[in-house]
């Protein structure tokens, strides 16, 4: 995969809207089956790159590519090999599931035959076979999402793009949906997916964008991104007094005690993204140390931003899909 | 992808993808008939009002009432159906992400305009159907035969898809059923009152006639009425289609080039 030229690809994309900037001289790549994380809060520009990669909206400067085709010249070739879902669930509700996704498939230009076939796998993988006679507009936010999830499946385009495609939804429901998504880009497809949560990235993304104000802040792999960030420390809870001055001693310079002069707490610095070192516990076993917890911290990409931008995940507006002038 | 057959002929697949979505639009027709019902309430309520409320003080020299009224009541529902079922059904699809999945497909790209057309007209036809059922019952007949009634079958269906290029570039700009639909219902009722479709012209004072004469609803009317209830009909079936096709060929380009800016 590093060899590859990426697949997607997006050289200085830039997109105002009346007086907003909505989008950057903003690069993007990803290589050809892998998952692209576009990451940030509400109104940094996500949507705009999505429409734009999906050939719906034009950029004012700059180039998108999927596949080696641009999105402008080549908008025909782009749209045969792109699935598209977003956060406003896009199906029919005066039309019953199954319509909904035979709908797609015709207009895939699939056989009558493959377009039930197709179907009847999404709706059978997505849990929507007992509701795939009822109207779309009967359905749960949940359910209405899985149906447009495999409305954009249909046909097997190569190509997901995924706009916040969990947002709103429940614990469960987000569970499934990760799983889905990740059963694709294990099959192959390439996934470019925006999201505002820094779970879902870390979760399912080979590479991560950063995305704030309508620019790029920070571009690479989850553990890149984190490896920047730093911090990742091991924490034992020793609570006798006496074991924990001997674990101390045993360990040096290495462990720190955490937070105030009497915590139980010993803190044990790590490399970033490195290996707990399991030895060093054995030792302390071996010493007649008990442990009574242990906790590995890794930083979030919540930690990132914070680390990125120097403040909190901001709370923008709500999305706004299509803004216009 | 190997699915993905590539189109054989471009006007082939242009008319494929149009069926398919106009089969969509219409499958609306029976599970949510509420678009269609609000036109042809709207043209039945003008009908009683017409004919029996203000109708009796109303005169109309040369012919009863309910043949002066009803060409006017037809014109009147075909606009209001470019209103809610063109203008208000395309502006819900924008807002629904409906355009916007179908614009990500590899379809045709007249494809979605095309089918919102076709289908709307075979809505205009049932509407019309409907609209002749009131008419006949309250006293309409027509008076001249069944050449000139379909000419005006097809006048009628023309001026209301020419209306609905108007109303598809509103909901385009608007983007939003409420406001396409106040838009549009509040330029329908005045284009229907400010014109031949209730009371004949001659009764209007002087400036209003003028706004009358520059209406294209007025000669759609005058166009039927002679079609259907008599008169000399070459002069107002010249001008009734001259508007009709002036108003597809500014709102037309003007609707495609809104819908391709995206």
């Amino acid at each position: 995969m590093a060899e590859q030229a990426p697949f997607l690809i997006a050289d200085r994309l830039t997109r105002s809207y009346g007086a907003t900037v909505a989008l950057d001289h903003v690069d993007l790549a990803a290589a050809e089956g892998s998952v692209l994380a576009v990451l940030g809060p509400n109104g940094c520009g996500k949507t705009t790159t999505v429409r734009i990669f999906a050939t719906l909206l034009r950029a004012d400067s700059g180039r998108a590519l999927v596949g080696g085709h641009d999105v402008v010249t080549g908008a025909a070739a782009v749209r045969a090999m792109i699935g598209l879902a977003g956060q406003y669930a896009a199906v029919d509700p005066f039309l019953t599931g199954r319509e909904n996704l035979e709908l797609v498939g015709e207009l895939r230009h699939l056989p009558p035959g493959a377009r039930r076939r197709h179907a009847d796998v999404l709706l059978e993988r997505l849990g929507l076979v007992d509701a795939a006679v009822r109207l779309a507009r009967t359905y749960s936010g949940g359910m209405r999402r899985r149906l447009d999830l495999a409305a954009a499946l249909i046909g097997r385009p190569p190509v997901l793009f995924l706009d916040e495609p969990t947002t709103g939804l429940d614990p469960r429901s987000r569970r499934e949906l990760w799983d889905l998504i990740g059963e694709q880009a294990g099959a192959g497809t390439t996934v470019l997916l925006t999201t505002q949560y820094m779970e879902e990235a870390d979760r399912l993304a080979d590479q991560v964008t950063v995305l704030d104000r309508s620019r790029v802040i920070a571009t690479g792999s989850p553990a890149e991104l984190k490896a920047k960030v730093g911090g990742d420390h091991l924490e034992l809870t020793v609570p006798d007094p006496q074991q924990r001055r001997a674990a101390q001693a045993l360990l040096g310079t290495r462990a720190e005690p955490a937070g105030a002069a009497e915590s139980q707490i010993l803190r044990i610095a790590l490399p970033a993204g490195g290996e707990v070192p399991i030895a060093l516990l054995a030792e302390l076993a071996r010493c007649g140390v008990r442990v009574s917890d242990l906790q590995v911290h890794r930083p979030t990409l919540e930690d990132v931003f914070l680390h990125l931008t120097g403040q909190p995940v901001p709370a923008g507006p709500t999305s706004t899909r299509g803004r216009r002038p | 992808m190997s699915a993905n057959l590539l189109p054989w002929v471009p006007a082939m697949a242009a008319v494929r993808d149009t069926v398919a979505i106009s089969r969509r639009n219409l499958r609306r027709l029976g599970r949510a008939p509420n678009l269609l019902l609000l036109s042809l309430t709207t043209g039945v309520l003008f009908v009683l009002l017409f004919r029996y409320v203000f109708g009796g003080a109303i005169r109309t020299p040369g012919s009863s009432y309910a043949d002066y009224l009803m060409p006017g009541a037809f014109i009147l529902t075909v606009t209001a159906s470019a209103v809610t079922t063109t203008g208000v059904g395309f502006a819900e699809d924008l807002a629904s992400g409906a355009i916007d999945r179908f614009r990500s497909l590899p379809i045709a790209r007249s494809a979605v305009l095309s089918a919102r057309m076709l289908s709307d007209a075979v809505r205009l036809l049932l509407l019309i159907a409907a609209m002749t059922v009131v008419g006949f019952a309250v006293g309409f007949r027509v008076h001249t035969g069944i050449g000139p009634a379909l000419a005006g079958l097809a006048l009628t269906i023309a001026f209301g898809m020419a209306f609905s290029w108007a109303m598809l570039y509103l909901a385009l700009a608007f983007r939003t059923a409420e406001a396409t639909q106040a838009a549009g219902q509040t330029l329908m009722f005045l284009l229907t009152f400010l014109s031949s479709a209730f009371v004949p012209l001659a009764t209007m004072p002087g400036w209003l006639q003028v706004i009358a004469r520059a209406n294209p609803v007025t000669y759609a009317v005058d166009a039927l009425r002679a079609l259907l209830v008599g008169g000399p009909t070459a002069r107002p079936v010249q001008l009734a289609v001259a508007w009709t096709v002036g108003l597809v060929a500014v709102f037309a380009p003007l609707a495609v080039r809104r819908y391709r800016r995206g």
